[in-house]
C-alpha cells in the first residue's frame, strides 16, 4: 500500500532536502494559491458590493482565516482513522436536521437556523455538505463497484433523507447541493449508464410531481424565472437588475465601485448571492472570464486530485467535492445571468457569510488530504 | 483471485478515469454556456443595458416654479406661499406590489389621520393615467406630529414618502377670496389644455379671479434637474440642474384694510361693495359676503365642507360682485337725467308737478312715486336730490329706449368693464333689439318707464355699478377698471401693457354742454349734504364733501325657494338698498357701489357702509395693515 509513502528526492535530486514545507503541512500550493487568488479578488468585489465597508471586508478576512485553519486542520486529520466515525457524524446531522424542523429559528418563512445552548447560531444543513459525500462514499467504498441496485437504493436514501429534510426547511439552494453531492458519488462509484438514462428519465417524470409539492414561492421563483417581466417589481426585480448589472457592465466594466447598479441599490444582495452582478458590472465581461479561468484551474486541480487517488474512498469524495463545486459556481452565476431559477446558492470564495466558506473550505481541505496521500508515481 | 481483483481493480479505475474525463467534459461545455450567456448579455446586449442602467440611476425630475405672490397696493402679501408636507405613496414600492395598498392604508391610519375623503380621492387618482414610479397623494397639510409619526414608522411603511412642496396661502383668507379668487389642485380637465411641460411640475393652478387671469404671470416657468436615484428613488445626487424661473409678482390697487372693512361692514348680510379710484381705474375693494375662506380650497376641500358651501341658500360661492345681477335703480337717474339733457329731449330748465304718481294715457296704469302724495314742483336737481320716480317717468316716456341705453352703454352698462376678473358678466342692458331677441316681444313705453328708474329689464353687477361711478365723478372721463397695479414692479394701466386683451370699454364721454356735469354733481352733493337729500343721513358730520346717490330695487321676480320658511321668503322679498358715491367731491379718490340684498332703502341699508368706507380711505393716511404672518415669498 502506497498511502503512507513519503517522497523520495525527485528524479534530478537537487534542492529536494527531504520532504518539503507543502508536505509537511499536507497542503497543495496549487489549490492554495487558487484559492487566495479568488479569495483576493473576492474580498476587491466584496467591498464594492457592500458599499464600500471596510468592516465587512473585515469580518470576510476573518472568516477566510478561520477556514484556512479548518483547512490546515482538516488535512492534519488521518482520513482512514477519522472515516470510522463517518457515520456517526451522518446521523448526528440528521437529527440535527430533524430538531431544526422542529426548534429552528429563522426568517422570511423559512426555518433554518439552530440555536442550542452555549453554541453559536449554526446550520445544519451546512454540514451535510460534507457529511452527505462523506457518507455515500464511505458505504459504496466499502461495498462492491459498479455498485448493485440494492447498494444504490441505500445509498440514494442516504441521499434523499437530508435532501428532503433541507428542502423542508425550505432551502432549495442547500438542498440542490446536498442533492447533487451524493448523486455525484454514486456516479463516480460507477452506476451503470443504463441505470443513470433510466434515473433521468424517470426524474423527468417526476417532475410534475415535485411541482406539486413546492411551495408557493418555490414555484414563484420557477414561474419568475420562466417570464421576469411577469413581475418587474416583485419577484422579477432581481433577475431584471442583475442582468441589466451584468449587461451594462460590457466588456471591460464600469471600473471598480463606479458600479451604478450596485451602489445605487438597484441589485439586491449585492454582496452576498447576486455578488457576480457587481463584478461583471465593474470589471466587465473580462473580469468574469478571469474569475471562472480561477475557478476552472481548481476544478482542473481538484479532478487531477481525483484521478491520482488511490483508494475508492478518496477517488469518489474527491471528485464529487470538486463537481459540488462546480455546482456552486454553475447555478450561482446561472441564477445571476439569468438562466436558472434564484436558488441560494453563495459564490464560492467571493460572497458574503461565514458557515458556507468553511464548509466549502473544509471540502478543498478534504481535497488537499486526499491529494497529501496520494500514492507516489516514480 | 488476487489477479482478478487486479483486474477489476484497474477496470474499475479506468471506469472512473472515463468518468472523470466525462465530468471534464461537462465542466468545459457548462463553463462555455456560461461564458456564451455572459457574451450575449455583455457584448451582444451590451448597448440595450447600458440604456437600461441609465434610465434606472437617472431621472429627470420637473421643478416647479414658486407661484409668484400677490401684494396690496401698499405691500400688504395677500397671497404667498407656504411649505405644505404631503403623504404620497408610490404603490410599486409598496411591499409585493398591488395587494399591498389597503393593508398599508390601514397601517397608515394608525399613525396619521386618513378620513374616507382622503382615501376615495387617492383612489380616484390611483386609477388616473400616471408614469411608473410616481408618487401619489394621499393626504395634504400633514402638521408636525403627523410628520414625525410618519418618519419614526417609515420603516415599517415602504412607499410611503413625505413630499413637501410649497402651496398657495392667503394670509387674510376670508373676505379676499372674491377679490382675488384661489388656487386649487389641477383637475383632468384643465390639465387638457394646460402647457403639460411647463406644468409638469405644478400641482396647481388659478381657478377664480386675478389667481387665474394672471396664471401666466403668476405661474413662471419650469426647470428641470437629472438625478440620479437609488432604487427606492432616493435622490443621491443632482447631475445636471436648470432653476425654475419663478412666477411674476403681482401688486394690486387692492387696499387690504378698506377690502377687510368693506368685509367687516356686510358681515352677516348678503350683498357686495366695490370701491374704484377714478384717478386710475384701479379697484381699492371688492367684497362680496357671504363669503368662504380660500384656503381650504387649495389643499382640497373636504366634500362636506363643500357641499356645505354649494348648498347654503346665502350662496357664498357666488361672487355678487362680479357676477351679482341687481336693479340699479335710483342710482341710474343722474345717467338718465344726463342723456335726456345731452340729447336735447329734455329741456335743462324742465319741471314738472309730481301728484306721486305718473300715468302713460289718461286713466290708465299708476306709476307710482316711492313717496305718497308726490314731491310737488320737482326740476332736475331735485329729482336726483330727492330720487322723484315720477320724474324719470316723463323724461324716460319722453326719450324712450334708445337715449337711455345709448347713454346707459356709454357708461358701462351692458359690457364687462373690468379686465382682469374672469368672471365678470355684462348683466342686461335691455335694447330694442335685446327685447326682441330674448323676449320676442317689441319695447313698450312702460318698459321705458321701468328703465327711467332703473328697473325692469335692465340690470347690473356692482362692478359695473361702480364704474358708472367712477365715470360720473370723472366727469365722462374713462380708465380701464382692473385689479392690477404693476407686475414685478412695473406700473400696468392697461392689461394690453401685458399682452392681454383689453375689454371693449366704452370711449371717455364729451357732453354737448360740459355744465351738466356740474349740474348733475351739485345735485349727488346734495343727496348727501342738502337738508332734503336721500343720503343726507350718511353724508352728516363730515370733514370733507362726498357726492352720492341713494337706490332701492323692488324685488319682484326673486324665486322662490323650496322651503316654506315664511320669515325667510317674506326677507328675501324685501328690497335691495343700494348706494354710489364718491368722496372727495372736487378731487375724487374713492368711487363706491355697495348693495345689501334684502337690505330695505339704501339710504339707511348701504349709503352708510359707504360713509365708513370714505372716512377710512379719505380721512386716514395710508395705513399700513399688518397681515397676520409673512410667509412665503421667493
Amino acid at each position: 500500500m502506497a498511502d503512507f509513502q513519503r517522497s523520495a528526492p525527485d528524479a534530478k535530486g537537487h534542492l529536494r532536502k527531504g520532504p518539503g514545507l507543502w508536505v509537511k503541512l499536507r497542503l497543495d500550493p496549487f489549490l492554495l494559491i487558487l484559492i487566495f487568488a479568488i479569495m483576493s479578488f473576492g474580498l476587491l468585489v466584496l467591498y464594492s458590493g457592500s458599499g464600500a465597508s471596510d468592516a465587512a471586508v473585515q469580518r470576510q478576512s476573518i472568516r477566510y482565516s478561520v477556514a484556512l485553519l479548518v483547512v490546515i486542520f482538516i488535512t492534519q486529520m488521518n482520513l482512514r482513522h477519522v472515516q470510522r466515525w463517518i457515520p456517526l457524524v451522518y446521523i448526528a446531522g440528521l437529527l440535527l436536521l430533524l430538531a431544526v424542523l422542529f426548534f429552528g429559528v429563522g426568517a422570511k418563512g423559512a426555518q433554518r437556523w439552530l440555536e442550542l445552548p452555549g453554541l453559536p447560531r449554526f446550520q445544519p444543513s451546512e454540514m451535510m455538505k460534507l457529511a452527505v459525500p462523506l457518507m455515500v462514499s464511505w458505504y459504496l467504498a466499502s461495498r462492491p463497484r459498479p455498485p448493485s441496485l440494492a447498494h444504490v437504493f441505500v445509498a440514494i436514501l442516504l441521499v434523499a433523507i437530508p435532501v428532503l429534510l433541507i428542502a423542508k426547511q425550505p432551502d432549495l439552494g442547500t438542498a440542490l447541493l446536498v442533492g447533487s453531492s451524493g448523486v455525484f458519488v454514486i456516479f463516480f462509484a460507477g452506476l451503470l449508464w443504463r441505470y443513470l438514462i433510466a434515473a433521468m428519465v424517470i426524474g423527468a417524470a417526476g417532475m410534475p410531481l415535485l411541482w406539486m409539492g413546492m411551495r408557493e414561492y418555490q414555484k414563484q421563483r420557477v414561474l419568475t424565472f420562466l417570464d421576469p417581466e411577469s413581475d418587474p417589481l416583485g419577484a422579477g426585480w432581481n433577475i431584471i437588475q442583475s442582468k441589466i448589472a451584468i449587461g451594462s457592465g460590457g466588456i471591460n466594466g464600469k471600473g471598480w465601485l463606479q458600479g451604478t447598479q450596485s451602489h445605487l441599490d438597484f441589485l439586491p444582495e449585492t454582496h452576498t448571492d447576486f455578488i457576480v452582478a457587481v463584478l461583471a458590472e465593474e470589471f466587465g465581461l473580462m473580469g468574469v472570464c478571469l474569475l471562472l479561468a480561477l475557478y476552472f484551474l481548481v476544478l482542473l486541480r481538484g479532478l487531477v486530485i481525483a484521478g491520482s487517488a488511490a483508494h475508492p474512498f478518496d477517488r469518489m469524495l474527491a471528485a464529487s467535492l470538486t463537481l459540488t463545486f462546480f455546482v456552486y459556481v454553475v447555478v450561482n452565476i446561472g441564477m445571476v445571468s439569468g438562466l436558472l431559477p434564484v436558488v441560494g446558492v453563495p459564490l464560492p470564495m467571493v460572497s458574503y457569510g461565514g458557515t458556507s466558506a468553511v464548509t466549502l473550505m473544509a471540502s478543498l481541505g478534504l481535497l488537499m488530504s486526499i491529494h497529501a496521500r496520494r500514492p507516489q508515481r516514480t | 483471485m488476487p489477479w482478478l481483483k487486479m483486474d477489476s481493480q484497474r477496470q474499475e479505475v479506468s471506469q472512473f478515469k472515463a468518468r472523470l474525463w466525462w465530468a471534464l467534459l461537462l465542466i468545459v461545455l457548462v463553463f462555455v454556456g456560461l461564458i456564451s450567456r455572459l457574451i450575449y448579455l455583455q457584448v451582444i446586449q451590451h448597448e440595450h443595458y447600458v440604456t437600461q442602467s441609465d434610465n434606472n440611476r437617472q431621472q429627470l425630475q420637473a421643478l416647479a416654479p414658486t407661484r409668484g405672490l400677490i401684494y396690496d397696493t401698499n405691500g400688504v402679501l395677500l397671497a404667498g406661499n407656504r411649505a405644505s408636507h404631503s403623504l404620497t405613496v408610490v404603490p410599486e414600492r409598496l411591499i409585493k406590489g398591488h395587494k399591498g395598498i389597503d393593508s398599508m392604508l390601514t397601517e397608515l391610519a394608525e399613525v396619521v389621520t386618513i378620513d374616507q375623503d382622503d382615501i376615495k380621492r387617492f383612489k380616484r387618482r390611483l386609477n388616473q393615467p400616471r408614469r411608473p414610479f410616481s408618487p401619489v397623494t394621499l393626504r395634504f397639510q400633514l402638521n408636525p406630529t403627523e410628520i414625525a409619526q410618519i418618519t419614526v414608522n417609515q420603516h415599517r411603511l415602504p412607499g410611503v414618502r413625505i413630499v413637501p412642496e410649497l402651496v398657495r396661502y392667503y394670509p387674510m383668507d376670508d373676505g379676499f377670496v372674491h377679490a382675488l379668487g384661489y388656487v386649487g389642485r389641477i383637475n383632468d380637465r384643465e390639465l387638457a389644455k394646460l402647457d403639460s411641460v411647463n406644468y409638469s411640475a405644478t400641482h396647481h393652478v388659478g381657478k377664480l379671479g386675478v389667481e387665474r387671469f394672471y396664471e401666466n404671470e403668476l405661474h413662471g416657468t419650469v426647470g428641470h434637474q437629472t438625478v440620479e436615484t437609488n432604487a427606492r428613488g432616493r435622490v443621491l445626487q443632482v447631475l445636471e440642474r436648470f432653476e425654475p424661473v419663478p412666477g411674476k409678482d403681482i401688486t394690486l390697487f387692492l387696499n387690504a384694510q378698506l377690502q377687510q372693512a368693506a368685509v367687516k361692514l356686510l358681515e352677516g348680510k348678503r350683498g357686495a361693495i366695490v370701491a374704484i379710484d377714478p384717478s386710475t381705474g384701479g379697484v381699492l375693494a371688492m367684497a362680496s359676503a357671504p363669503t368662504y375662506g380660500a384656503n381650504q380650497f387649495v389643499t382640497g376641500i373636504s366634500n362636506a365642507n363643500y357641499q356645505a358651501l354649494r348648498n347654503s341658500d346665502d350662496l357664498p360661492l357666488f361672487n355678487r360682485a362680479l357676477r351679482g345681477r341687481y336693479p340699479p335703480a335710483s342710482t341710474v337717474k343722474p345717467v338718465i337725467a344726463l342723456a335726456g339733457m345731452d340729447t336735447g329731449i329734455v329741456p335743462r330748465n324742465y319741471s314738472l308737478w309730481d301728484p306721486g304718481y305718473y300715468q302713460l294715457t289718461e286713466g290708465g296704469r299708476f306709476y307710482r312715486d316711492w313717496k305718497e302724495g308726490g314731491h310737488g314742483r320737482v326740476d332736475m336737481h331735485k329729482s336726483i336730490v330727492e330720487s322723484v320716480d315720477t320724474y324719470y317717468y316723463a323724461i324716460a316716456h319722453l326719450m324712450g329706449n334708445d337715449p337711455m341705453t345709448k347713454y346707459l352703454a356709454k357708461f358701462g352698462f351692458g359690457q364687462v368693464t373690468i379686465a382682469d376678473q374672469p368672471e365678470a358678466t355684462k348683466a342686461v342692458l335691455p335694447t330694442k333689439q335685446w327685447k326682441r331677441i330674448n323676449r320676442n316681444a317689441s319695447w313698450f313705453p312702460g318698459d321705458s318707464l321701468n328703465l327711467g328708474i332703473g328697473q325692469g329689464f335692465l340690470s347690473a353687477t356692482p362692478t359695473q355699478i361702480a364704474s358708472m361711478t367712477m365715470v360720473l365723478a370723472n366727469k365722462g372721463q374713462w380708465h380701464q377698471v382692473r385689479m392690477i397695479k404693476a407686475i414685478n414692479g412695473q406700473a400696468v394701466t392697461k392689461v394690453s401693457d401685458i399682452g392681454r386683451n383689453d375689454p371693449k370699454q366704452p370711449i371717455d364721454i364729451k357732453l354737448k354742454r360740459n355744465s351738466d356735469w356740474d349740474g348733475v354733481h351739485n345735485a349727488m352733493i346734495d343727496v348727501m349734504h342738502g337738508a332734503k337729500g336721500t343720503g343726507r343721513r350718511s353724508g352728516a358730520n363730515s370733514s370733507y364733501k362726498m357726492a352720492g346717490k341713494t337706490g332701492t330695487a323692488q324685488v319682484l321676480g326673486i324665486k322662490q325657494d323650496s322651503t316654506y320658511d315664511a320669515d325667510k321668503i317674506a326677507e328675501r322679498f324685501r328690497d335691495h338698498g343700494l348706494y354710489i358715491g364718491w368722496a372727495p367731491v372736487n378731487n375724487p379718490k374713492i368711487a363706491i357701489a355697495v348693495i345689501i340684498e334684502n337690505g330695505g332703502g339704501g339710504s339707511s341699508a348701504a349709503a352708510p357702509l359707504a360713509r365708513k368706507l370714505f372716512d377710512l380711505y379719505v380721512l386716514e393716511p395710508k395705513p399700513e395693515v399688518k397681515s397676520e404672518d409673512n410667509v412665503g415669498g421667493s
